[in-house]
């Protein structure tokens, strides 16, 4: 398979980069890792006329805490860069446990976090694990930079906010007010394969209390499933049996799962309610079961 | 040389350039005038006639197609030709040595890793890069290493037997 034909740009500057999307007027494609964008089109799902690599604008590989513990993650930090990295092992639990389960570990050399947010694929990793951290994405266009919180980012399958002179130069996840807890759990029939379901959560802990909490789904709906509201369940609280089994039940309610060949509805609503109960059991300093 | 779709009959594009890369290949520097929409694997197999490197899905799933870009592995049908642009490739022809097999090649001699060997050239790739940072993996790790890559022959154990055997060679061969 080949795909359709396309101009190919690849500047050098995220200036230059604006300028073509903008004169593109729509016809236009971002390619960052491209392990999204190239099986399209070569699928023909996609076929712009242009296309704009942005491989070789420097200085977008950052991953970089702030004092106050606030993360960037530039726009081309590959998935294997956030599998690697110390700090984000030490500090960020959702994304440690996240990374290596994107893809395969071949993909994850090549493919960005950024792009994989803006992909908006309803089974992506990095779009529920970014509303689960109540991220945001800095977009530049002609007029300038603007922030974009994750929850107004994807509109729906495949469909993100941004303009189309507009392109994603970094994510951003707020500091916890204590410590940063979480994880992400993912069912996959195989590496690679697109999840039954998906967990990600983020918790905010001041020693046993949980101060912030976010819960998001893939695989489990026709687009990324925001599921934040299951926060009422945990603030001021400790994690004990019964806040955690209260969570867990809000968030098995936002599925909307349907029965296909990886499992049925009911299924996978149960897988939904036991990551969650499993991840925020692994965060306890309770003793729960 | 020129690398183009012409055997589906597909000329370039007036409006669209032919674009010229320069690629360096297994330590050799390589030339070629491809359209952008040329994929890397095509542009290894068809231009410059390194035809080790499979092409099996087309869809990012199986590996067949995996080299080295810049020292990672990658599936070099999922990058266009014009993006190594400046960069190095390895592929499996620049594993062994005019007189020498390199051990993972022995490795799957010797451990029977193949059947078919389509997989088998994405397989090696993908064996070395993890060589290179860890010398001394364990069975789980090479799994793990190579869950990207496909095999619908050998159900995957004489692979992980001959990734170990390849490691202790490399190894021996240290000290």
């Amino acid at each position: 398979m080949y795909p359709s034909r396309f101009k190919y740009e690849s500047p050098n500057t995220v200036e230059e980069a604006i300028k073509l999307l903008d004169a593109g007027k729509g016809e236009a494609k971002i390619l960052a890792g491209g392990q999204s964008l190239v099986p399209m089109l070569k699928l023909r799902f996609a076929f712009p006329e242009q296309v704009v690599d942005i491989n070789n604008i420097p200085g977008l590989d950052y991953i970089r805490f702030d004092a106050d513990g606030t993360l960037h993650i530039g726009a081309l930090v590959r998935h294997e860069h956030l599998e690697k990295s110390l700090e984000i092992s030490k500090r960020q639990p959702t994304i440690a446990a996240a990374a290596p389960l994107v893809a395969d570990p071949i993909v994850r050399t090549r493919g960005t976090f950024v792009g994989s947010v803006c992909h908006a694929d309803p089974q992506g990793d990095w779009a529920a694990t970014m509303i689960a951290l109540n991220g945001s994405i800095i977009v530049q266009g002609p007029k300038g930079k603007r922030t974009i919180a994750m929850k107004d980012f994807v509109l729906g399958p495949y469909a993100n906010s941004m303009n189309y002179n507009e392109i994603a130069i970094e994510a951003v996840i707020p500091a916890p007010q204590g410590v940063a807890r979480g994880g992400y759990l993912k069912l996959e029939r195989r590496v690679g394969d697109f999840a039954t379901a998906s967990v990600a959560v983020a918790l905010d802990m001041k020693g046993d209390v949980v101060v912030g909490a976010g819960f998001a789904l893939a695989g489990v709906g026709g687009k990324t499933i925001d599921a934040n509201e299951a926060a009422s369940a945990l603030l001021g609280q400790k994690l004990t049996e019964a806040t955690i089994a209260k969570a867990a039940a809000i968030v098995a309610a936002k599925a909307e799962p349907r029965t296909d060949h990886r499992g049925s509805a009911e299924y996978k609503r149960h897988i939904v309610e036991t990551f969650v109960k499993r991840i925020l059991v692994a965060n306890s300093t309770q003793k729960v079961a | 040389m020129s690398s183009l779709y012409e055997e589906v009959h597909s000329a370039p594009s007036s409006d669209i350039p032919v674009r010229q890369v320069t690629v360096n290949v297994n330590g050799e520097s390589r030339t070629a005038n491809v359209e952008p929409r040329l994929l890397l694997a095509h542009l290894l197999r068809q231009a410059f006639k390194l035809t080790g490197t499979h092409t099996g899905c087309d869809t990012t799933n199986c590996g067949a197609c995996t080299i080295l870009f810049d020292g990672r592995p990658i599936k070099s049908c999922t990058m266009l030709a014009v993006q190594a642009d400046g960069h190095s490739v390895q592929t499996v022809e620049g594993l062994a040595s005019a007189s020498e097999l390199h051990p993972l090649q022995e490795g799957f001699k010797q451990e029977h890793a193949l059947q078919c060997g389509f997989c088998t050239p994405g397989m090696m790739m993908a064996a070395k890069a993890l060589l290179e940072e860890n010398l001394n993996p364990t069975e789980d790790e090479i799994r793990w290493a190579l869950s990207g890559n496909l095999c619908r022959c050998t159900g995957y154990q004489n692979i992980v037997k001959a990734v170990l055997w390849a490691a202790e060679k490399m190894r021996a061969e240290l000290n």
